[in-house]
């Protein structure tokens, strides 16, 4: 019980506070611009060279206001906003018109979402494990050596390393297709080559997420082991003759763990917006190349919808991390 | 001295200062430009690398080596406006955090809380598209500025609290000192070396963000910086057409710049002080 009032109750009131405020700052930010969009969207559409006579222009202004939201106060608008989104109604697409913006993202987010937890759990075991290796043997010469590649690795920005590699392994030796998340004209079925060549196009913008994700974790794991190694409990295991497997098993992982799944509720966001940069370096038809078109065609309510979405989903994902830290850490679950 | 002799001790050190050193060269060069950097076909278009066109040139007739030094200096000069800037909400926010406590270090680090957890490209994506038009090397400086200060404000918020608890903390108040003599006398000497190992690694995260922005065309691209100019030589398909001088060049610079900077601030934040390794690791 002092669990649920001294951790819960905090923590879901900070988590809907947290998605309060990210909402509201999404729906204030496009309204700070001086420029009106409705405007904006009709000089756009002049530019193309398309003509209105005066009074469907008239009727095509009220229906744009409609659309972007935009009758009434600020304080009316922003309670219409609320009621939308409770209905899941995040507006139509402007540029894709009539589709409804949820419908984009629904399409688009199966490829993000598989993407994304493919490459964190695979880039945090990865790193975990063998950064925990490294950090044992620290002295050994190998675990030097992937220390010094993780130095380069970790400070490239997501769009750098998979550029780098979308250069030499689809544009140089050619192993890999250069784009997209199928090949063109193939249909959706639950059979082998339809697997393979998702997994193919995959296998480029994964390997980058899991190769800048694993070295993150690497580093990190191996200094806190080193760190762990250091103290007394470990020392006194040793002296007592404990067999070296678990020790590093049972006392030496087990206690690096419980940092770095802190960390990986903290970093979630940093990952999700790496993906979404990795996928428009691949053309990777998730909710990173879909962001990518709106903010070519000027499309507001799609990354609106899209902003508001990741706001949702990551705040959500770091409160489930966040509480299922107490099945790891036994001293939370005892508080 | 003593100091400088046992920082190049570190091999990271030596090698990312010199890479630095090259790098500011080059920036400093721009100063000397035969061509201005925002006019087309200055030179024959194309090119390869030669004697008279060092790092060739590219479709836009511009010469690579001097828009280069244009980029690093541009991008250089946007990350430091980003990273001061940041450290300045940085060290406020940390410090009265810290030294406040009660609400007002709650309702702060609420707010430093919210901004890690939050997808932070998208809503920088947002605020870039309202301000595309008016877009500078300062107004994006200050931008990324902003969103750039919530970690480093929790990493300084600690450092403070653990010295609150110190006795000197009391013999200062006890003999007359006010808050702001107290913060910026006593505390900030203990600050300096956490600013300035997070002000590089701030340094290095504006200018990832300026190039991520660049190739989504959300900065003003006449303006060139390493993110603008390998969003040129993408937009005129340098890759396929095979002129891979014009590609290379933004992406080794940039990869020499972020590993630069990140060996940097890893051996001047170990010399500082061995234990805070884990918290350079934590950053970003």
């Amino acid at each position: 019980m002092a669990f649920i009032k001294r951790y819960l109750i905090p923590r879901l009131i900070q988590y809907f506070l947290v998605i309060f405020l990210g909402i509201t700052a999404v729906f204030i930010i496009p309204r700070l611009t001086p420029s009106d969009p409705v405007q904006r969207t009709i000089a756009q559409l002049r530019s193309m060279g398309s003509y209105l006579d005066p009074a469907s222009m008239d009727d095509f202004i009220n229906d744009l206001t409609e659309l972007y939201g935009l009758q009434g106060s600020m304080l009316q608008q922003y309670g219409a906003f609320w009621l939308r989104l409770f209905r899941g109604d995040f507006g139509v697409s402007f540029f894709q018109f009539p589709a409804p913006v949820s419908k984009l993202i629904g399409t688009a987010l199966p490829w993000t979402a598989g993407l994304l937890l493919t490459t964190t759990l695979l880039g945090w075991t990865l790193g975990n494990i063998v950064g925990g290796l490294a950090g044992y043997f620290a002295r050994k010469r190998w675990s030097r050596v992937l220390d010094t590649v993780a130095m380069i690795i970790r400070p490239l920005p997501y769009y750098i390393l998979a550029f780098a590699l979308l250069l030499l392994l689809a544009y140089v030796v050619h192993w890999f297709p250069v784009a997209g998340g199928i090949d063109i004209g193939r249909k959706v079925a639950f059979n082998w080559p339809f697997i393979r060549d998702v997994l193919r196009h995959a296998f480029l913008p994964a390997l980058s997420l899991t190769i800048l994700g694993g070295a993150i974790w690497f580093q990190t794991m191996r200094l806190i082991v080193q760190n762990v190694n250091a103290e007394s409990f470990v020392q006194y295991a040793k002296l007592g003759g404990v067999k070296e497997g678990r020790i590093v098993s049972r006392y030496v992982i087990r206690n690096a763990m419980l940092p770095q799944i802190t960390g990986l509720a903290l970093a979630l966001g940093q990952i999700f917006s790496g993906a979404l940069i990795t996928e428009i370096v691949f053309s990777y038809p998730g909710l990173g190349m879909l962001l990518y078109n709106a903010i070519i065609t000027g499309d507001y309510n799609l990354i609106m919808g899209i902003t508001l979405l990741s706001i949702v989903a990551i705040t959500t994902a770091i409160l489930i991390i966040d509480l299922l830290y107490p099945l790891f850490d036994p001293r939370v679950r005892y508080m | 001295m003593r100091i400088v002799r046992d920082l190049f001790r570190d091999h990271r050190f030596t090698v990312s200062f010199c890479v630095l050193c090259i790098l500011l060269l080059l920036a400093i060069l721009s100063l000397f430009s035969p061509y201005d950097p925002t006019r087309w076909g200055v030179v024959p278009r194309d090119l390869k690398p030669s004697r008279t066109y060092l790092l060739g040139t590219n479709s836009k007739g511009q010469d690579i080596f001097w828009q280069a030094t244009f980029a690093v200096r541009n991008s250089l000069i946007i990350s430091l406006i980003a990273g001061l800037v940041s450290r300045v909400i940085a060290v406020l926010v940390g410090m009265v955090a810290g030294y406040k406590g009660k609400t007002t270090d709650r309702i702060l680090m609420f707010i430093s809380d919210s901004l890690l957890v939050m997808p932070l490209f998208l809503i920088i994506v947002l605020l870039a598209m309202l301000v595309r038009d008016r877009m500078n090397l300062v107004t994006l400086g200050l931008l990324l500025a902003f969103f750039g200060w919530a970690w480093d404000a929790r990493v300084i918020r600690a450092q403070i609290l653990s010295l609150r608890e110190r006795e000197f903390t009391q013999t200062a108040i006890l003999s007359g000192t006010g808050t702001l003599g107290l913060v910026l006398k006593e505390y900030m000497p203990f600050a300096t070396p956490l600013v300035f190992s997070t002000l590089i690694n701030n340094m290095s995260w504006a200018i990832g963000m300026e190039m991520t922005l660049a190739i989504l065309g959300l900065v003003n691209l006449d303006i060139p910086t390493l993110g603008t100019t390998l969003q040129w030589a993408i937009s005129y398909q340098a890759m396929l057409l095979g002129y891979w001088w014009w590609i290379l060049t933004p992406v080794v610079l940039a990869v020499l710049l972020f590993v630069a900077l990140y060996w940097l601030s890893a051996s001047i934040s170990e010399y500082l002080d061995p234990r805070t390794r884990l918290q350079r690791v934590g950053a970003h």
